[in-house]
């Protein structure tokens, strides 16, 4: 977390006042909180009124896509498209949509490079449009950082609400809401240098969609719960300050590629061909497991993850991967790692030298 | 040493990783995952390996502050010790999966990977010890002979043995608790897992009819006259006395044993008590936990269950058999189990019964 972050939200603790009560406490907690709308908004290019504060993106995911989902069945729209790589916060949902709700769920593919078919798309749309009630596509992928056409999309939707996850894009890339033109946006504060436990909806003003969360209508009757002002605070301080310089940080990611690809023979990047996040870099290491890399880099002190694990903690082949076209096996022997603000090339360099045998190792233990 | 220290979520392997740790040793916790489908959480005593067992082991590395991942081991155990289980059931024989599993799993799988890692050992909370003599570690009981698992690691040679490190050899069980509980792991009063952790609700008859089918067969006496029916002959057990059903009493009135599974007919045959008994049984696929046994006949101790008692015996290895003469007769030998030497507590070696007599 941010030091500035932290001092912020440090000091809205020591604050007495809920922010909806209107004695003179809660108006001075309001006027943070407002404050705080007001900078996140011009921050992502909205209106304040279009900020809705939530405990975590993927609460801010579930309102849009089940939102929008409710909202458009109303008018016998009752198809939900997302993408074949979305994060588990909107897979998961357009899962139980569809087992609870009985939505149609269709995924758009991704070609190997980790970018969504707009063919496909543009085909579905002309064939069966006016059934969609959503389309939910990220702004960039978490686990390669390849970068997705959202302005495409919005054109080719034409009427059809478009929401996009973009809590791996904030503060990473050039990010506006407006300019992107999507009809929703969730972000995350941890994902900045905020703190754990903050999110947001961004959602045009004109869209009224039934809620999750109800009991008090505290965020424009959509979501529900006091407002957590100290988390809010600091996620804004945090969204407001410039902290991560792209450039830098796309710099030390091509040196790091650079070294894998002249240290690690047989060592591919996925998503290299595409635009991409600058702080991440996902490698195939053919011939190894992902979770023994895991463990042999973490005994270095060098964290890197893999795609994803099951609730009793297993590795699994990440469906980012396979959906780009890998099988279960390269998809196992990948890796992705993530440079911030923080890193520096002497890390990159550190991490280069010891790759080479930490994959020879991996590749004999996966020979057992 | 650079330890592997295999946490399954219980209370002995996690003193056992705590006190490799105390020892000196760079210790490293790995849960290994062995159902593809895990349970969220297991009922009393039945199983191992569900969502809360990795929870917890988890929480136990954390307390005694090592580094903890997750191993998925499903489709090794499945192949190695399932499907193993599953064949020697329908061949008629009475297999043990625990053995199986150290023998393919937990020192094969997992230490050969460790090994291939730049680890030097794998550490289980197993009850046994081990010694270092001129020929190496060798496998011996542990000091608490009513937990003794000496029996289910006799399926490990010589090398597997010199990575096999067991803290625990020289304690008791209730001592093992209490050093839990000093330790702050909230597992010191788990209940210990019994039955086959694969077969969660613990209704092996049932599990083993799901998968093999229950073909209903004859259960005939030792002359072939018809008693009754069974339905899945491999859910019987030699030596078994009751749940036959049989409604033909015999002359006498004495109660009837399962005698011999036959799975090619899908016979069950029975018979008086007496009939049950063996002096000489023979073993297959034989491994030496030290040196080799060879042609000579040599005085030992033969043991045919986890927690049997030691039979006086003469052992020797003939014609790649292991074979062992009984000093007494024994009551009920099924073929599929392991017959487990030792020389005093040292473990010699152990082969799978095959033939009995």
């Amino acid at each position: 977390m941010l030091e500035s972050a932290i001092s912020a939200m440090t000091e809205q603790l020591a604050c007495l006042g809920n922010p909806s009560s209107l004695h003179s406490h809660g108006r001075a907690t309001r006027k943070a909180l407002e404050d705080a709308r007001e900078s996140l908004a011009k921050e992502v290019g909205c209106l304040p009124s279009e900020v809705i504060f939530t405990a975590s993106g993927t609460e801010a995911n579930n309102i849009a896509l089940k939102g929008l989902f409710w909202a458009g069945r109303n008018s016998g729209k009752n198809i939900v498209v997302i993408s074949s790589i979305e994060h588990r916060a909107i897979l998961d949902p357009a899962h139980w949509l569809s087992t609870h709700e009985g939505a149609e769920v269709i995924q758009i593919p991704v070609n190997f490079d980790g970018v969504i078919d707009l063919g496909f798309l543009k085909d579905l749309i002309a064939s069966r449009g006016d059934q969609i009630s959503v389309i939910s596509v990220m702004h960039a992928n978490n686990e390669t950082g390849v970068i997705q056409p959202i302005a495409e999309v919005v054109a080719i939707a034409g009427d059809i609400p478009v929401h996009t996850d973009a809590v791996q894009s904030f503060k990473k890339t050039p990010l506006s809401f407006s300019l992107l033109g999507v009809t929703a946006m969730s972000l995350s504060a941890h994902k900045i240098g905020g703190p754990l436990g903050v999110g947001a909806l961004i959602l045009k003003r004109t869209v009224e969609i039934p809620s999750l969360l109800h009991g008090g209508g505290q965020e424009r009757e959509i979501r529900s719960g006091t407002l957590n002002t100290p988390g809010i605070v600091a996620f804004t301080t945090a969204a407001t300050s410039a902290h991560f310089n792209a450039a830098e940080v796309t710099t030390l990611r091509d040196r790091f590629i650079s070294a894998i690809q002249k240290l690690v023979p047989n060592a591919t990047v996925n998503g290299l061909s595409s635009a991409r996040l600058p702080g991440i870099v996902n490698v195939t290491f053919l011939g190894t497991q992902s979770d023994t890399l895991l463990l042999l880099m973490d005994g270095q002190q060098i964290s890197c993850s893999t795609g994803s694990a099951c609730s009793a903690g297993v590795h699994e082949a990440s469906h980012v991967l396979l959906a780009m076209g890998h099988n279960d096996e390269t998809a196992q022997s990948s890796l992705r790692f993530s440079f911030g603000a923080s890193s520096t090339a002497s890390d990159c360099d550190f991490v280069a030298s010891v790759l080479p045998g930490v994959i020879a190792r991996a590749r004999a233990a996966h020979l057992t | 040493m650079k330890l592997i220290a295999a946490m399954s979520g219980g209370v002995d392997s996690a003193v056992a990783a705590a006190r490799a740790v105390d020892a000196g040793h760079e210790v490293i916790g790995v849960h290994l995952a062995l159902s593809a489908n895990p349970q969220k959480y297991r009922s009393g005593a039945r199983g191992c390996c569900t969502i809360e067992d990795s929870h917890d082991a988890r929480r136990a590395a954390d307390v005694i502050g090592i580094p903890f991942y997750i191993w998925d081991m499903a489709e090794e155990f499945h192949d190695g010790v399932v499907e193993d289980f599953l064949a020697e059931y329908a061949a008629g024989r009475t297999p043990n999966p625990c053995l199986r599993c150290n023998e393919k799993i937990k020192f094969a799988a997992v230490l050969d990977r460790a090994r291939a890692m730049g680890f030097d050992g794998v550490v289980t909370g197993h009850y046994a010890r081990t010694q270092n003599s001129d020929i190496g570690k060798t496998l011996h009981r542990a000091v608490d002979h009513s937990k003794d698992q000496s029996y289910v690691l006799s399926v490990l040679t010589i090398e597997q043995i010199a990575g096999a490190i067991f803290p625990l050899g020289d304690t008791t069980k209730v001592e093992i608790r209490t050093e839990a509980e000093v330790r702050g792991l909230a597992v010191a009063q788990k209940p210990d897992s019994h039955d086959i952790c694969f077969v969660p609700s613990g209704d092996n008859a049932g599990w083993l009819r799901d998968r093999l089918g229950s073909d209903v067969g004859p259960i005939v006496d030792q002359n072939g006259n018809k008693l009754g029916e069974h339905k899945g002959a491999y859910t019987y057990t030699i030596g078994q006395r009751k749940g036959l059903g049989l409604t033909i009493p015999t002359p006498d009135g004495s109660p009837r044993f399962v005698l011999k599974i036959e799975p090619v007919t899908n016979t069950v045959v029975v018979g008086a008590r007496e009939d049950l008994a063996i002096t000489t049984m023979r073993g297959e696929r034989a491994v030496w936990c030290g040196p080799a046994v060879h042609s000579g006949a040599q005085r030992g101790f033969v043991q045919i269950r986890a927690h049997g008692s030691a039979l006086p015996c003469t052992y020797f290895f003939d014609n790649d058999l292991l074979v062992a003469i009984l000093d007494s007769p024994l009551l009920g030998l099924a073929t599929g189990q392991a017959m487990v030497i030792y020389d005093g507590d040292r473990v010699v070696g152990s082969a799978t019964v095959c033939e009995t007599e």
